[in-house]
C-alpha cells in the first residue's frame, strides 16, 4: 500500500510541475497568447479520456470472455474516470473557444464527437445504476459498452462527412499547424502526467468497486442466512 | 432446427400476438403522427422549410416512435414470464433475436407506410417521384434502428425504469444512423433528387457492424 502513497505524491508533484511548465516554460503563442496555455490541459485530458475509454472497451470484452468480476470493476472504474476527463475537455474547450473563436460552442467535428461520447458514457453509467443483479449488470453494461465503442468510428465518419458538406465559420489552423518544439515537449509531458493521473484514479476507483462488491456479497449472505432461519425456526441454519 | 426456420417461427409468433390486439401498432402509428403534427404547430414551416426540415422530421419521428415501440418487444416476455419459455425453446439465441428483430422491422415499416403519406399531404412534399429510392433509404435506416433497438430492448427489459432507459441507451447510439438517413433522405427531396452514395455506404456500414455485433453478443443477451 505504501508504494501507492508514493505514486500519489509523485503524481501530485508531476502535476504541479505540469502546471508550471504550461504557464511559464511553454512559449507565448503569437495570436492567442495566454489563453492558448489551457490547451496543455485540455488536449492532454483528451488523451487521458481516450485511453480510459479504450480500457473500458477492453474490460468489457474481457468480462464477456472470462466472466471474472474484476473486469467489470475495471470497466466501471475506467468509465467513470473517462467521463471525468471528457467533462474536463467539454469545460476547458469553451473557456478557450470563447475568446479565440468568439463563440462558446461550434459544431466542429471534435466538439461534436466529444459531446456524443460524453452522453454515451453517461448512458453507460445510468444503465449500471438501473440493473440490480450484479452479474446481469456486468453483462448488460459490457454489451452496451461494446456497442458504444463500435459506434465511435461511425460517429467519427458521419460527422466528418456532415461537416465537409455543411460549411462552418473559418477558425484557426489549430494547434497542429507548426507547433514550437518547446510547446510540443510541454504538451507531451502534460499528456504523460494526465495518463498517470488517469491510471491512479482508475486504480483508486477499482479498489472502491471491489469493496462495494464484497460488501454486497456479505449483505446477501446475511440476508440468506436470516431467510433460512425464518423459514425453519426450529433449525439453526449454518453456524451462529 | 435451423436458425432460419426458428427465426420464422418466432416472427410468426410475434405477428400473431400483435394481431390479437394490434395495440402496439396503433399506439406507435398515432404517436408518430402526433410528432409530425406537433412539429407543424411548433415551427409552422413554409413549403420550402418543409422540404428543408422534412427529412429530419421524418427520422426524428421514427426514432422516437421506435424507442417507444421496441420497449414491449422484450418487456412483454418479462412481465408474462414467457422469456423462460423462449430460452428453453430448441432454438439458438440468435434465431430468437432475429425473429424479434424482423417482427420489429415489419411493425416499424407499417408505421412508415402510414406516416409518410400523412407527412407528404400535410407538408405538401411530393414523395411519389422518388418512392423507390426513398424506400431503400427507409429500409436500411429502419433495419439499423431495429437491430440495435431489439438488443437494447432486451437489456432495458430487465432494468428498472425500462421505458425511460431504452430511449436513453438507443438514441445516442443511433446518432450516426440519424446523420446518414437524414442526409440521404434530404438528397432525395432536393430539387434534383440524387441518392447520395456516401451516406448509403455509411448506412450499410452501420447495419453490417451492428448486425454482426448482435449476432456475436446475442448469447450473452438471453442467458439466464
Amino acid at each position: 500500500m505504501k508504494r501507492y502513497g508514493i505514486a500519489n505524491v509523485v503524481t501530485a508533484l508531476l502535476l504541479f510541475f505540469a502546471g508550471y511548465a504550461a504557464l511559464f516554460i511553454a512559449p507565448d503563442e503569437a495570436t492567442m497568447h495566454a489563453i492558448q496555455r489551457i490547451f496543455y490541459f485540455h488536449a492532454s485530458s483528451g488523451w487521458a479520456a481516450m485511453e480510459a475509454s479504450l480500457i473500458v472497451f477492453v474490460a468489457n470484452v474481457a468480462y464477456l470472455a472470462k466472466r471474472n468480476p474484476q473486469w467489470d470493476w475495471l470497466a466501471v472504474s475506467a468509465a467513470e474516470v473517462s467521463l471525468a476527463f471528457w467533462s474536463v475537455m467539454l469545460v476547458t474547450g469553451p473557456i478557450w473557444a470563447h475568446p479565440v473563436w468568439g463563440v462558446w460552442w461550434t459544431w466542429d467535428w471534435r466538439l461534436t464527437l466529444t459531446l456524443i461520447l460524453w452522453i454515451l458514457y453517461v448512458a453507460y453509467l445510468i444503465l449500471r445504476t438501473l440493473v440490480t443483479d450484479p452479474e446481469r449488470r456486468a453483462v448488460f453494461s459490457a454489451i452496451f459498452g461494446i456497442f458504444v465503442f463500435l459506434g465511435v468510428p461511425l460517429d467519427y465518419l458521419s460527422i466528418r462527412i456532415w461537416r465537409t458538406q455543411h460549411p462552418q465559420p473559418v477558425v484557426f489552423g489549430g494547434p497542429n499547424s507548426g507547433l514550437d518544439p518547446t510547446m510540443l515537449k510541454v504538451f507531451f509531458y502534460c499528456s504523460g502526467v494526465m495518463t498517470l493521473l488517469m491510471i491512479l484514479l482508475v486504480r483508486q476507483r477499482y479498489k472502491l468497486e471491489r469493496l462495494r462488491y464484497q460488501t454486497e456479497e456479505l449483505r446477501l449472505a446475511v440476508e440468506e442466512h436470516a431467510d433460512a432461519r425464518a423459514a425453519a425456526p426450529g433449525l439453526r441454519a449454518g453456524k451462529p | 432446427m435451423n436458425a432460419a426456420r426458428a427465426a420464422s417461427i418466432v416472427l410468426g409468433r410475434e405477428i400473431r400476438a400483435e394481431m390479437r390486439t394490434r395495440e402496439l401498432l396503433q399506439t406507435t402509428i398515432v404517436f408518430a403522427v402526433i410528432v409530425v403534427l406537433l412539429f407543424n404547430f411548433a415551427f409552422e414551416p413554409s413549403a420550402g422549410e418543409a422540404r428543408r426540415f422534412g427529412p429530419g422530421l421524418i427520422w426524428i419521428a421514427l426514432l422516437f416512435s421506435a424507442s417507444l415501440m421496441l420497449n414491449p418487444s422484450f418487456a412483454r416476455e418479462q412481465s408474462n414470464d414467457t422469456i423462460y419459455a423462449l430460452r428453453m425453446a430448441p432454438a439458438s439465441s440468435f434465431a430468437i433475436l432475429l425473429g424479434k428483430t424482423l417482427a420489429n422491422l415489419l411493425f416499424l415499416c407499417i408505421t412508415e407506410l402510414i406516416l409518410l403519406p400523412v407527412f407528404s399531404v400535410l407538408y405538401n412534399v411530393p414523395l411519389l417521384p422518388v418512392i423507390g429510392r426513398l424506400a431503400l433509404v427507409l429500409f436500411l435506416g429502419t433495419f439499423g434502428i431495429v437491430v440495435v433497438g431489439t438488443v437494447f430492448s432486451a437489456l432495458a427489459a430487465q432494468a428498472r425504469l425500462r421505458e425511460l432507459l431504452l430511449p436513453l441507451l438507443l438514441l445516442p447510439v443511433l446518432i450516426p444512423l440519424l446523420f446518414a438517413s437524414v442526409e440521404a433522405t434530404a438528397g432525395l427531396l432536393g430539387d434534383s433528387p440524387t441518392l447520395d452514395r456516401t451516406w448509403m455506404a455509411v448506412l450499410i456500414a452501420f447495419d453490417v457492424v451492428f448486425f454482426t455485433a448482435s449476432w456475436l453478443l446475442c448469447d450473452y443477451l438471453l442467458e439466464e
